[in-house]
């Protein structure tokens, strides 16, 4: 039995099946046997005979074949970890001000602070490229007063966001793949249960917290270095717009609808990749020299996750 | 000594101790083992005997596949999230120390302190160095562990498994790879915390370590045990085990008999 992850975990280890009390433990539970084991394990354990069983015919399952199955373990040991999180970050609000705070401070500077004048160079040249494309396309059809609607549909709907999110999570999502993946594989986990102190609220709580924030400022600095460089590069491309009409045509293109899911889905990015990269350094007893194929597979899951987190916010704005 | 003497700090009855990282895999069988509040034991056995499982087990870490467990005479498999209170009155210290290697080891001792008892770092920093300079620890406080040699790793472990000041202290191989000195120094300081040291408040701390050289726990008063064949054999007293007929014992002992010879 693996002894990291406190609070769900170990509850499940103590009382029989029935006797769960609120929501986020079932769930949780349900799906963390596939966490807690490695994957391999996992085919064997009681709850894959859901997935295996319930809703498709046993030829057809046959057919989707070992690799579908990993992936949907995956996907079910991630939704598990997310909710484990959640549940620690509702359940221990306020416990351990003393340890957590500061930790959430440093991963705040951390995936934030120190990332600033990385994204002051990023929003410069993204809005020497975006307007340096669209100048010459819309100069074409005679749209070139449009430019500062097109800003806002590239910059601050999709790009800004998503770039952000990217760049977050090459430079502190690998870090934390490779930190926590060390530490499993050192048995500091194991260290931390022993002085009573919850893995998760201890290591994720904090990463999930200051990337989820970190993500989101950013991507808000992002978004106004931009558009300012790109009126400064439209300027120089001598086209004919005073600042006041370019931004009063940004203001009148963004709705109130624009900053609430902007907001939404920066926040939802920082959470999804600091679960993705911590889940992967985590979840799985790794040895040392696994730490890096790790690391690979966790980004590349990090750019899906982002992608399709983005595909949901698109029809999100189509629908409304 | 007190009332706590009568309450077996630890009862095992027919535990089965699974693997660590397989749960399926049985270690050690049918232990039937009483830990009494005060006492020294010495766990030997070879290696992949299943001395850290067995002892992971004894912290509450790890609920038996089979058979009973109470600590403190609480009946309870495992310390979990809801036992917390328990798990804080054992101590453990890992082979090796296992420090976590992003702090400095000031931060590593404090750490316990400040997360259970929610001490500011500067309320943390006053225990902090005063059990730092007991264990000799001061120059090393702001130097992470990486750059610390293992014999001090180990001894900064047992600063932060005092630190909160358990009733029982569990250590995996202490004297695993240890110099002589630092070895002296290790059984000295543990005798002084078996016989109740000011720093707990001279209360006498229980404490069971695994070896796999009995030859330096040589003390009379301190019980000893042999994990052999998925078998947990208590052996006694000292004059016991050196009277022991048992060829896996009689070769514990020769190891360090050998050395000495040669």
């Amino acid at each position: 039995m693996n002894v990291y992850c406190g609070s769900l975990w170990a509850n499940q280890q103590v009382c029989p099946t029935g006797k769960r009390k609120n929501f986020f433990d079932r769930v949780a539970l349900c799906y963390a046997n596939a966490v807690r084991g490695n994957m391999a394990k996992a085919f064997e354990l009681a709850n894959t005979q859901v997935l295996r069983g319930a809703v498709l015919p046993k030829s057809c399952t046959d057919l989707l074949g070992r690799k579908l199955f990993l992936f949907l373990l995956t996907v079910q040991g991630l939704g598990a970890f997310a909710l484990i999180t959640l549940g620690v970050i509702l359940q221990k609000n306020g416990v351990a001000k003393n340890v957590i705070r500061p930790r959430i401070r440093q991963e705040i500077a951390r995936a934030g602070v120190a990332l600033l004048p990385m994204f002051f160079f990023v929003a410069l040249a993204l809005g020497f490229l975006v307007v340096g494309q669209t100048v010459s396309a819309l100069a074409r059809v005679g749209a070139i007063s449009y430019l500062g609607s097109t800003m806002v549909i590239i910059v601050v709907r999709e790009i800004g966001p998503l770039l952000a999110a990217f760049l977050v999570l090459a430079r502190v999502g690998t870090a934390n793949v490779i930190e926590l993946g060390t530490a499993r594989a050192l048995g500091e986990i194991e260290a931390l249960e022993v002085l009573g102190i919850d893995p998760v609220h201890y290591l994720i709580v904090p990463r999930v917290i200051g990337m989820a924030l970190g993500i989101f400022s950013l991507t808000v600095y992002l978004i106004i270095g931009a558009l300012a460089s790109g009126w400064l590069f439209a300027f120089l491309q001598d086209v004919p717009l005073t600042p006041g009409d370019y931004f009063k045509q940004i203001v009148e293109s963004l709705g109130w609808l624009d900053f609430a899911l902007l907001a939404l889905k920066t926040i939802a990015f920082g959470f999804f990749i600091a679960i993705v990269t911590c889940y992967h350094g985590l979840a799985q007893p790794l040895r040392l020299e696994e730490v890096s194929r790790v690391a690979v597979r966790a980004v590349t899951q990090g750019v899906v996750v982002c992608v399709l987190i983005d595909a949901l916010f698109i029809v999100l704005y189509l629908v409304t | 000594m007190n009332e706590n003497q009568n309450i077996p700090a630890i009862e095992m009855c027919g535990v089965n101790v699974a693997a660590m990282h397989d749960a399926s895999f049985t270690v050690v069988e049918d232990v039937n083992w009483s830990v009494a509040a005060g006492e020294f034991w010495v766990v030997a056995g070879q290696e992949h005997s299943g001395k850290s499982d067995l002892l992971m087990l004894a912290a509450g870490l790890m609920p038996p596949a089979a058979g009973r467990i109470n600590f403190f005479g609480i009946d309870t498999k495992n310390f979990g999230e809801a036992e917390l209170a328990g798990r804080l009155r054992v101590g453990f210290i890992f082979q090796g120390g296992q420090l976590f290697n992003q702090l400095t080891v000031a931060e590593n001792v404090a750490l316990p302190l400040q997360y259970q008892r929610n001490f500011t770092a500067l309320e943390a920093a006053q225990q902090t160095r005063a059990l730092l300079e007991l264990l000799e620890l001061t120059p090393l406080a702001d130097v992470t562990p990486a750059n610390v040699a293992a014999n001090w790793r180990q001894r900064a472990a047992l600063a932060r498994a005092l630190i909160l000041k358990p009733e029982m202290l569990l250590l995996d191989n202490p004297l695993a790879g240890l110099g002589a000195r630092h070895r002296q120094w290790w059984l000295r300081f543990l005798a002084r915390l078996a016989h109740g040291h000011e720093l707990l408040a001279g209360k006498p701390l229980t404490l069971i370590a695994t070896a796999d050289d009995l030859q330096p726990w040589k003390h009379a008063g301190r019980k000893f045990a042999l994990l052999h064949e998925k078998k947990f054999i208590p052996l006694g007293m000292w004059d016991e085990v050196t009277a022991a007929s048992d060829p896996v014992v009689k070769e514990l002992l020769a190891v360090h008999l050998e050395t000495m010879a040669g």
